[in-house]
């Protein structure tokens, strides 16, 4: 089997490029140099992320800047569906619903495993199940989570958590129903579904800041407070600067919870970019705007990339290492 | 902080050695003095139990609540979803949901697809993964570099061109929609299971591999014989991961998969949810819970160094 029978050469041809390059080095060299038995080794590798990785991320540049159909050869249309997305007024909706999830899940979800973790660490004896017990909604299928929930939230004063609120006299709350109502909602089930990996994520770095810190903070007369603020906290920056942009990254493309709880509704009030991008492509009944879905796609990729480099150069000055 | 070192947790070195009044260098921000006084100790001992309480309520009663209500009278539920059975209990939830709705196909269609993403992710990260770290060709660098780029593009990029990718493969002729293969072949694109595998074996000892060759043993023979029967643990969290991975999979699946015989339950559950029974329904998602949380209880140190691996790596 030769280089060129990987459907995309390209990726494999720096390799033939680097045989040929050097003088001594022809085809036969490289054959028995062990170079076939390297390239068998990494065909699977090449041959899947040719095609189902870097050929559609080159793909998606391509076809941003195209008409894309299934019917006719696609054309070059400039910046066309750019302008098309941008023009649309449900975008502005959705990011502004994506903004405030990202918000809700921040605040929900960032203080929460921080908090519990800290305590879990000096738990003495059983941390494993209070481990488990964290990790468990993690496990659970995120759509029979959704759906549970759905079903938790459902209005009306039988409603399960209307029921429970009813006890001491609260509610009943509309959850769901109601457009203010909706969102909180939404960032309720997905940080319950979520916040299990952070704790674990914290109590893995929490075991690794060295005892003699906390000894020798001892030795200057530090109580609790002064040791968790001076001490654990510190140790933990490197990991909290990291799970805070990748809570960031990951709130930025919700959209199981948009989809499934509500649809983007009541009023439009839950639709996020990445729903907004589905409905491009999949539920268009004039056929898939691919080219709207992909160019809507790269500006959300390219905002996430400016935030994630800005956030790094602002946050190295204090990071650890 | 680097992958070897959390993969097998050693204690912090020297902090073994010296005496201290701490636990031998296992202890948190309360040493054994503090553990001592009164307040401390009732004060920390009742948020410790006042933590426990909470993460039962949050973290295991909804499963319960779940497990009640898969059998559970669905009138019941919908008039009186915190009382404790007061018309009896009713089994014959799970029996309709597991034949009448089909769920037991689906389950089965969620297990197809589990394995054959766990044997594509498998084959791609430990092939791939053993050619960059043990073999090095000279063009490994640049492969190592293009599979790490991958991480940094956001999913959402290629749902897209995937999908169009999927309904027109290269050099095969036909749509893959509907066929289990446009599910397993793109999970084997994976950054984080090679970059998981390379590090794991760039940690293997050399002396082993030399040993092997001097003895005769060729790269394939080396890769089965030698490598990946020590890379046992890595290969665990490998596929654990894939498994909950395929399990917890929606939108993807909802994509490529047209044919209601052939979805699996992530994908058919929200679709049967407005015309199934409630307590049938409730049943149903019980089901689908049930595999993934037993391999939790089974796995769970699996789990849990996973997921702070996870922390790890990305850090």
């Amino acid at each position: 089997m030769t280089v060129t029978t990987s459907p995309r050469g390209d990726v494999a041809a720096p390799a033939r490029a680097a045989g040929a390059g050097r003088p001594r080095r022809g085809p036969a060299t490289w054959l028995r140099g062990g170079g076939l038995h390297s390239l068998v080794f990494l065909l699977p590798l090449l041959v899947i992320f040719g095609v189902f990785s870097w050929f559609p991320i080159v793909r998606a540049v391509i076809m941003s800047v195209q008409e894309t159909n299934l019917v006719t050869d696609p054309t070059f249309v400039g910046l066309d569906n750019f302008r098309h997305v941008l023009a649309d007024p449900l975008l502005w909706k959705a990011v502004q619903n994506t903004l405030y999830f990202a918000f809700l899940a921040l605040l929900f979800g960032y203080p929460v495993p921080l908090v519990a973790a800290v305590l879990m660490r000096e738990v003495r004896r059983g941390r494993g199940l209070y481990s488990a017990l964290a990790y468990l909604p993690v496990v659970v299928p995120p759509v029979v989570a959704v759906l549970l929930w759905k079903f938790f939230y459902k209005g009306g004063p039988t409603g399960v958590f209307n029921t429970i609120l009813g006890w001491v006299g609260l509610g009943p709350y509309p959850w769901l129903q109601d457009a203010s109502w909706a969102m909180p909602s939404l960032v309720l089930a997905a940080t319950w579904a979520g916040a299990g990996g952070t704790v674990i994520i914290y109590l893995a770095a929490l075991t690794s800041v060295p005892a003699e810190l906390y000894d020798a903070s001892e030795v200057d007369g530090a109580g609790l407070w002064r040791k968790i603020w001076h001490v654990t906290l510190p140790q933990l920056r490197g990991v909290l600067f990291i799970t805070l942009i990748l809570q960031v990254i990951g709130t930025a493309q919700v959209f199981l919870e948009p989809y499934l709880f509500t649809g983007g509704g009541p009023n439009n009030a839950t639709v996020t970019v990445l729903l907004l991008i589905y409905r491009y492509a999949f539920q268009n009944s004039l056929g898939g705007d691919y080219g709207a879905a992909t160019a809507l796609s790269l500006m959300l990729a390219a905002v996430l990339a400016v935030f994630s480099v800005l956030y790094f150069r602002l946050t190295r000055s204090w990071s650890t290492s | 902080m680097t992958l070897s070192s959390t993969a097998r947790p050693a204690p912090a070195s020297g902090a073994r050695r010296r005496a201290t009044p701490s636990d031998d260098g296992d202890r948190g921000a309360l040493s054994a003095p503090d553990w001592r006084r009164p307040a401390v100790r009732w004060g920390m001992g009742g948020t410790h139990v006042l933590l426990l309480v909470l993460l039962v309520v949050v973290g295991l009663g909804p499963m319960l609540l779940l497990a009640k209500y898969a059998v559970t009278p669905t009138q019941d539920i919908l008039r009186t979803p915190l009382a404790l059975f007061p018309h009896g209990i009713a089994w014959e939830n799970l029996e309709r949901a597991w034949n009448d709705v089909q769920v037991s196909r689906y389950f089965m269609n969620t297990v197809w697809l589990a394995l054959g993403s766990w044997a594509v992710q498998l084959v791609v990260a430990t092939t791939g993964g053993y050619a960059l770290s043990v073999l090095r060709p000279r063009y490994g660098k640049v492969v190592q570099a293009l599979v790490l780029s991958t991480m940094f593009v956001p999913a959402v990029v290629l749902l897209v061109p995937l999908y169009l990718t999927i309904l027109d493969p290269p050099l095969l002729g036909r749509s893959l929609v509907d066929s289990f293969w446009a599910v397993w072949l793109p999970a084997g694109a994976s950054a984080f299971n090679v970059l998981l595998v390379q590090r794991f074996f760039d940690n293997l000892p050399r002396e082993v591999f030399e040993a092997a060759r001097v003895d005769g043993a060729g790269p394939y023979r080396l890769f089965w014989s030698i490598v990946l029967p020590m890379s046992k643990p890595i290969l665990g969290v490998v596929s654990v991961f894939a498994v909950i991975a395929a399990w917890k999979d929606f939108l993807w699946p909802l994509l490529v998969l047209k044919d209601p015989e052939i979805q699996p339950l992530s994908v058919r559950l929200p679709a049967i949810e407005a015309s199934t029974e409630l307590g049938v329904f409730l049943a149903a998602l019980a089901i689908s819970t049930v595999l993934p949380v037993a391999m939790f209880l089974v796995f769970q140190r699996l789990f849990l160094r996973g997921a702070g691996l996870g922390g790890a790596v990305k850090g």
